[in-house]
């Protein structure tokens, strides 16, 4: 079996879901012929054709609405937005239709849409390109908040997204489409959404975070091994809504814990995670919890973005100053 | 002679043919590359006077009494909604008053497996297709369960998002065309919704994807307090089906036969693969916005007065007349078999019992996440 990337195990869930439902449509600017900008849908117009894996005209909030009404109309639609920034138009759709079109109905309509987006900065991309906007849609009861952070998850937590009888809002960090391969098999498996991934084991710090940030989390993780200090590393994966109970288990084991995100700190998940953990677990915190995060300013253009993304080095600035807490 | 030299002759040149032409000196060879036309239709005018020949179903007694009945119950309703606010036992109402024929004949005019994405205006059309009396008090009295039709499994609920049910309909389209459904969606939004976005993007796809859908604007000639006028500089709201390549026709919306005769052939044009239709239906909203509005701040009295001749209900009630299946005798007999119905179901309204605090949680997910577990227990117990 070879390897593949986060990208391609994206295309590889949705051609295993279109070939085993028929309900589900593939559709989004530039998705069809051209595979999508980032080549997730590559390939699969040509296998499924036009009807099932479509081109829409270029309309942000009509994408969402298509996708509302189709969801409700009895398909499964998987929509994509070419980039996370531009979901602005079409949050009307998500927030006062899609999520809520359940709860509004009494559960008679029902909404199992898939919205997939790429997030995230640090690929020299131009100017509103570069967002990491999960907090935001975390504010939006009714809707699920998905962020893979490896190949493997992408296949595994897309498909739960796809089968999932309610909204996901599943951004795909595109920092990492193609930064490691891994070995997927396309046996169709789902992972469960709703949980948090321990991505490694350990007895004296707790590392928590999502999406891209995983990586230099767990490079730092690595280092700090090397030095004798065995680290516990969270992939949270659904951000909403939130498993803080491995997140609380954890920290009761390590009493030590930071939070690592891309997005602004004010008002975000690691906000969230935080305020949780003083409110359910103060009393196993050794040492008050750091966050690693972008700052509040607007996204840079990209001569400036690699210091708005968390660096190893500040990640483990925070971790070194968590451990030596008395 | 020098480059600046040439520019400045260039520009002189240009500016002279831009001075005749404006003259109409220089006549330049143009060539029309499209034309457009939005037809009016119109079968009885106000008065109640045969314009155009009356579609067929014109002889069909029976269905013409059914439209007035409903026609009848949707202004009695409307008024004892109205009420049933002023004594607080409904919340915020959008009166329907002038809007009859438009309503019901939309809801007459579509099969029961078309879906009707509603504005918050069609009670008539709703009503026609199942819905039940209770369920539309039940929503204004501030209960989701009033969006849970019990006769109706399909047809979206009420939309208070302005022309965001645009882009439902075509996804619902989309959806009954992947699934060679031979239905139809109809959707209806007021005229304040032609400014949006949402009525232009829901346009252009279904006209580039050929949708089964019709549009019916109810051109009620207000948006709260924005007249007709001032929302746009277009002479037509249908013309602005032409941008994206749809047919646009007006009707006269207070005249029911125009109403149902169109809406009928919009619909079999949707349902032959002919595509999607806009109708711009003129009418007039006689009350205010809402409950929660007063007209009188922006809009002359003499303007709703000016109208009362059009009254869609008078209109139809001096065809059936002239027809003779229609008297006094027989409207005070009506009157009052609807104010039962509508005291009916004012008492089942009254009777349904408050939703449980835990409501709120129930249909938030199909299975509520761990996450919102705690709260939903924190509700049960009266955590208040």
């Amino acid at each position: 079996m070879a390897a593949i990337t986060l990208v391609e195990a994206v295309t590889q869930a949705l051609a295993y879901e279109l070939k085993n439902d028929d309900k589900v449509v593939v559709f989004g600017q530039d998705i069809g012929t051209n595979g999508g900008v980032f080549r997730a849908t590559q390939g699969l117009q040509a296998q499924f054709g036009s009807e099932r894996v479509r081109d829409t005209p270029l309309a942000e909030n009509m994408i969402a609405g298509l996708a509302v009404g189709m969801a409700i109309g009895g398909m499964k639609p998987v929509a994509e937005i070419q980039f996370m920034d531009f979901i602005c138009a079409s949050i009307d759709q998500i927030l006062s239709h899609g999520s809520r079109i359940r709860n509004r109905t009494r559960g008679r309509l029902n909404c199992p849409m898939v919205i997939r987006t790429p997030s995230g900065g640090g690929i020299r991309a131009p100017e509103h390109h570069s967002d990491s906007l999960e907090a935001l849609f975390s504010q939006i009861p009714g809707l699920r908040v998905v962020i893979p952070s490896s190949p493997s998850r992408a296949y595994g937590l897309l498909l739960a997204a796809i089968r999932d009888p309610d909204p996901v809002i599943f951004m795909e960090p595109k920092r990492i489409y193609r930064m490691v391969k891994e070995e997927v098999p396309d046996n169709g498996e789902a992972l469960p959404l709703d949980v948090c991934f321990v991505l490694r084991e350990g007895k004296d710090i707790t590392l928590v975070s999502w999406g891209a940030m995983v990586h230099e989390t767990l490079q730092v993780a690595q280092k700090l091994s090397a030095q004798g200090i065995e680290a516990e590393v969270i992939d949270v994966a659904t951000v909403k809504p939130l498993d803080m109970d491995t997140i609380l288990q954890s920290v009761e084991k390590t009493g030590r814990v930071v939070v690592i995100q891309e997005a602004n700190p004010t008002c975000s998940l690691s906000a969230e995670i935080i305020a949780q953990l003083a409110q359910k677990g103060l009393t196993s915190l050794m040492a008050p919890p750091e966050r690693v995060t972008g700052y509040d300013t607007v996204m840079p253009l990209y001569r400036l973005e690699k210091l708005f993304i968390p660096s190893e080095q500040r990640i483990m600035n925070a971790v070194k100053k968590v451990l030596e807490y008395v | 002679m020098a480059d600046y030299q040439r520019i400045r002759i260039l520009l002189r040149l240009l500016e002279l043919s831009h001075i005749l032409s404006e003259g109409g000196l220089l006549v330049s060879h143009q060539t029309t590359v499209a034309h457009f036309d939005i037809p009016y239709f119109q079968f009885l005018d106000s008065e109640a006077n045969v314009v155009e020949p009356l579609p067929s179903f014109a002889e069909d007694s029976e269905l013409l009494l059914k439209m007035y009945r409903m026609m009848m119950l949707m202004r009695l309703f409307d008024r004892k909604a109205i009420t049933l606010q002023r004594t607080g036992k409904l919340g915020t109402y959008p009166s329907t008053l002038g809007q009859e024929a438009l309503a019901v004949g939309m809801g007459a005019a579509m099969q029961s497996a078309d879906i009707l994405c509603p504005y918050y205006r069609e009670y008539g059309a709703q009503f026609w297709r199942g819905v039940k009396m209770e369920e539309v008090f039940l929503y204004w009295g501030g209960d989701e369960r009033g969006n849970h039709f019990a006769n109706n499994a399909h047809d979206m609920p009420i939309c208070v998002p302005i022309g965001s049910q645009t882009l439902h309909a075509v996804g619902l389209a989309t959806a009954l065309k992947l699934q060679n459904k031979p239905q139809a969606v109809v959707v209806a939004l007021g005229d304040g919704a032609t400014s949006r976005g949402d009525f232009y993007e829901a346009m252009n796809v279904a006209g580039a994807w050929e949708l089964p859908v019709v549009f019916v604007i109810n051109n009620n000639q207000w948006a709260i307090s924005m007249p007709r006028d001032k929302q746009t500089k277009a002479e037509t709201l249908a013309q602005k089906a032409i941008a994206a390549g749809l047919e646009g026709w007006q009707i006269d919306g207070d005249d029911i036969f125009a109403v149902k005769e169109f809406v009928d052939r919009a619909l079999q044009k949707a349902r032959s693969g002919k595509g999607a239709t806009v109708i711009e239906a003129i009418t007039y909203r006689m009350g205010d916005h809402t409950t929660a509005d007063d007209a009188s701040r922006y809009r002359k009295p003499e303007e709703i007065v000016a109208h009362e001749k059009q009254d869609p209900v008078k209109r139809l009630k001096k065809y059936l007349m002239s027809k003779g299946w229609w008297d006094e005798t027989k409207e005070q007999a009506l009157l009052k078999d609807l104010t039962t119905e509508v005291e009916k179901a004012v008492e089942n309204f009254n009777n349904i019992p408050m939703p449980l605090p835990q409501a709120m949680f129930d249909h938030l997910y199909e299975t509520l996440p761990q996450a919102y577990v705690e709260q939903r227990n924190a509700v049960m117990k009266g955590d208040a």
